[in-house]
């Protein structure tokens, strides 16, 4: 919101709600005039992608609970009901789970977007900490929202996620209490993590918009990493980015629909087609994908109370990120060294990925605790020092002068007067 | 600012091509958005449908839209009333007084001259013949919903020796048409059909 | 990655991977731990039995693929195994008898429903006594259990009650490996459940390896998730079931057919699923292709 906006109402109806109100004008100044780098990648789109994902889940997610039940003896039920009796009950149940497993892959790959460019540096290191934020909200609702259908995986895994909070010394017990509602998990769990399911996407709704706010006080960042320094670096969001972000998503939901229509289970667990037994434990409790990697982590420390700050750490580390980086060169385009110790920080969350999957037996244990100690050092060791000492390469002076460099100057470079 | 030109496409551009062959032929062009943003529209109707419709009653509530009764043991002066689609139905075997009185209404004196019976056309006047079963005129099926504001009415009193409800006074006859009282219309009679002489299916 | 080896990055990650490693064989070393879990199939000694024994043959299934059908003829056939055979044991509750009737299932008419839901007893009342009685059952009926609760189909049953089978072809998969589970999600793998109910089915019959314990009073099968052996017998045998439509009266074709069946109890909807996400692909490629163009169209003019 750099000053007023220069929409003009053309309508009565405009004008009179303009000077109450100026919704139209400040939509006008955030999506259509807003300036955005001429530059950008595709993986610049993922920020909208997003945005439909949540509206789409938050959609899915009020019409699935026009029919769930959230009573513990009635929640697989109910599910089932929706999946078979409900008009298309299927679809809607179908596209809200593949559409949190597809949320986060689109998430992860904007935080390394975010990674490899440097968009969480100065002066964007607010709106890097609202997306961890925004992180962390996601990973809660999912978390509850994965508990909901009440099946084995469901059961266990809300059990083992909230006996972790008896790790907490002195009052973890109480704590762990308060959160069941009871002795252990039960209906009383299940009901209030219904409650904090519907309420934390609203939540989540509230902090994009900050994240959108600090995003269009700053600007976007750019693959080159260097700033905007004029109007001509720029383009006019819409319909440049506006219509780049509509392409982006029409293939963002063919990967969507190839999930929902031909392989609706394939990010599930059988086990969680298995209604809930508190007497039998299934064979191996592992999380949906999106957390194996925190779950590698968890696991790789033998101590308990030391994995929960492990795993919380994980997390929390990013928080630092704009910090803990000391080169004063944004965008990995022109820091080679860096380049690759990103690609390896990539592997390695793979990697722990694959690990959070299997048994933790014989050698998984080991690799898990070398690629949960490297995933420390990248942060805490690793960006530190090599902003230190590593040498970047000459950046260009302009984002127009690197575009015009790029594309030959086949158009004629006098012709700059018509903006 | 940069208004000349194609308008809201110019905001982007730093480098101006000739645009004179634009103008003058923006058929192709805008064929292309034309079908990109129906198609667009055509995305958005198709998803949003399911949405709306999953508020439809689902496939379990439609089951139980048929509702079949052994009405075997209700004898003349005896009533049966029935869940059906989550309402009560009266069942009723009425007795030789019951549709005499019903008979002798001329229909021109009823508030409601209409019969409300689903199984006949809509403008069936309210004739005892039109509101009991048809064959069996001892027989009366009516949704026991009261017409004004949805209580139950009770059986067998009131002036009319049919139903009366309690909630403001609304008075119905042995046919269930309303005579006095605020209900504008008579009781509903649904969809039904005597599969046998006991066993009666109602929707 | 050619840079890395000769080069300060290659030293720099050298001493910093040599760090993480050292780290973690650092923890590993405090933790003293050796690995070996309480998991389900180890013996107790020498050898580790990893179940199940056998992968469950991939069989082909005509509802399998982008354009994957029900075969009505199948499903029917299944359903008369389950109602002959299996329903003894175990419920399928999440089947009501008008399910039978409905597009994209066994194709059985709404006469056919009524007359099939009217030869099952259903518990049903109370009614003005206040008791609880049977009485013939609806289309809108569910199909009945046959034990009356879980506690009463355990104890008939050696002490484990045998689960219901509404789910089980969405409940069960054998595990198969990275390389396969990436393969699977492009090959539109989701048939894993009926392939292991029909391994199950049919994999009664064989010898134990040596040194496996059987626990009495269960029967081996090599092909079971959750240890070498279940409190299920062999529950089919040949010519066990009378077909009408002279489809081979095997074990094989019996344990097909009911996994076939229970594919459709556990996915009703998998054809209209498939159709309408072949329509729903064929919009969005053909989207996706104009937004593309519009995207270029917009862009033309711009440098970027």
């Amino acid at each position: 919101m750099e000053g007023h906006s220069t929409y003009q109402p053309k309508s009565g109806a405009a004008k009179w709600l303009e000077r109450r109100l100026p919704v139209i004008g400040l939509m006008y100044s955030s999506f259509v005039t807003y300036p955005t780098p001429r530059n950008l990648n595709y993986w610049w789109t993922f920020g909208a992608i997003l945005t439909f994902v949540l509206v789409a889940q938050i959609v899915t997610g009020i019409v699935l609970a026009m029919h769930y039940l959230s009573p513990g003896s009635m929640a697989f039920d109910s599910i089932e009901a929706i999946m078979r009796d409900v008009n298309y009950g299927w679809l809607l149940r179908y596209l809200h789970s593949n559409g949190a497993s597809l949320f986060f892959f689109a998430v992860y790959i904007h935080m390394f977007r975010g990674m490899y460019y440097g968009s969480y540096k100065e002066p964007r290191e607010v709106l890097w900490i609202l997306g961890v934020l925004i992180l962390l909200l996601m990973i809660a609702t999912a978390f509850m929202g994965y508990v909901l259908p009440w099946g084995q995986m469901s059961f266990w895994a809300a059990t083992v996620i909230t006996n972790l909070f008896t790790a907490i010394p002195l009052v973890g017990g109480a704590i762990t209490q308060w959160l069941w509602g009871g002795f252990a998990v039960d209906s009383a769990t299940l009901n209030r993590f219904y409650s904090l399911h519907y309420l934390l996407p609203f939540m989540i709704a509230g902090v994009v918009v900050l994240h959108v706010w600090a995003l269009h006080i700053v600007g976007q960042n750019n693959p080159l990493g260097i700033d905007v320094k004029s109007k001509k670096d720029t383009v006019a969001f819409t319909p440049y980015a506006t219509i780049k972000d509509m392409f982006a998503t029409a293939l963002f939901l063919i990967l969507l629909a190839w999930l929902v229509f031909y392989v609706p289970n394939y990010m599930g667990h059988p086990d969680n087609y298995i209604p809930a037994d508190p007497l039998k434990t299934p064979a191996h409790i592992v999380p949906e994908w999106y957390f194996l990697p925190f779950y590698a982590i968890l696991r790789a420390i033998p101590n308990k109370l030391i994995g929960v700050i492990a795993l919380f750490g994980s997390i929390a580390v990013l928080f630092f990120l704009p910090w803990l980086d000391t080169s004063r060169v944004r965008s990995a385009v022109f820091r080679p060294i860096y380049r690759q110790f990103f690609w390896i920080f990539v592997l390695v969350c793979i990697g722990l990925g694959y690990l959070g999957s299997q048994p933790p037996q014989g050698a998984y244990v080991i690799i898990a605790r070398i690629l949960t100690a490297y995933y420390f050092l990248h942060f805490l060791v690793i960006l530190p020092v090599l902003g230190l000492i590593e040498r970047p390469k000459r950046q260009p002076p302009s984002i127009t002068e690197a575009v015009l460099a790029k594309s030959g100057s086949a158009e004629p470079a006098a012709a700059e007067a018509a903006s | 600012m940069p208004e000349q030109g194609r308008g809201w496409l110019d905001r982007g551009r730093i480098l101006t091509t000739t645009d004179t062959a634009e103008t003058a032929e923006p058929t192709r062009r805008d064929f292309l958005y034309i079908a990109t943003g129906a198609a667009a529209a055509v995305g958005v109707v198709f998803t949003a449908w399911p949405i709306i419709d999953q508020m439809n009653p689902d496939k379990a509530a439609l089951a139980l839209a048929q509702v079949e009764v052994d009405v075997s043991a209700l004898e003349p002066g005896m009533s049966l009333t029935v869940k059906w689609r989550g309402k009560p139905v009266f069942i009723r075997n009425r007795t030789e007084e019951e549709i005499n009185a019903a008979k002798a209404v001329p229909v021109a004196d009823l508030p409601d001259p209409v019969a409300r019976n689903a199984n006949l056309a809509a403008d069936a006047p309210a004739t005892d013949a039109n509101r009991a079963a048809d064959g069996k005129e001892a027989w009366l099926i009516q949704i026991g919903i009261c017409t004004h504001l949805g209580c139950v009415p009770l059986g067998q009193q009131g002036n009319y020796g049919g139903w009366f409800c309690p909630c403001h006074g609304s008075q119905y006859d042995t046919a269930g048409r309303i005579r006095q009282g605020p209900a504008p219309e008579n009781l509903h009679i649904p969809v039904y059909a005597f599969e046998s002489d006991t066993k009666l299916r109602i929707g | 990655m050619r840079e890395l080896a000769g080069t300060m990055t290659g030293k720099i990650a050298g001493f910093l991977l040599a760090g993480a490693v050292v780290a973690g064989l650092a923890f590993s070393a405090a933790a003293q731990d050796g690995g070996k879990g309480g998991d389900a199939g180890e013996q107790t000694h020498d050898q580790a039995w990893e179940f199940p024994l056998k992968e469950p043959p991939l069989l082909s299934w005509s509802f399998a693929g982008i354009f994957g059908n029900y075969d009505q003829a199948q499903l029917q056939r299944g359903f008369q195994v389950y109602r002959e055979v299996c329903s003894n044991c175990h419920s399928l509750k999440y089947i009501a008898f008008r399910n039978l009737a409905e597009p994209g299932g066994p194709g059985f008419s709404d006469a056919e429903v009524k007359a099939l839901a009217a030869e099952y007893q259903i518990t049903a009342g109370p009614n003005d006594q206040g008791d609880m009685f049977q009485r013939p059952g609806l289309p809108s009926d569910h199909f009945p259990s046959p034990f009356p609760n879980v506690e009463a189909a355990a104890a008939a049953n050696g002490g484990a009650a045998p689960p219901d089978l509404s789910l089980m072809a969405k409940a069960r998969a054998a595990e198969r490996g990275p390389l396969w589970t990436v393969i699977d999600f492009f090959s539109q793998y989701q048939e894993a459940g009926p392939n292991y109910i029909h391994a199950l089915l049919t994999g009664f019959g064989e010898q134990p390896p040596e040194g496996l314990v059987i626990p009495e009073g269960t029967y081996f099968n090599p092909y079971f998730l959750a240890g070498p052996s279940l409190k299920m017998p062999a529950p089919l045998s040949d010519g066990a079931v009378t077909y009408s439509d002279g489809s081979p009266q095997t074990i094989d074709q019996y344990a097909r057919d009911v996994a076939a069946f229970l594919m459709w109890t556990a996915e009703p909807h998998l054809v209209a699923r498939k159709r309408v996400g072949f329509q729903v692909g064929i919009f969005l490629i053909v989207f996706a292709g104009l937004m593309y163009l519009t995207k270029k169209r917009v862009w033309s003019e711009v440098a970027h």
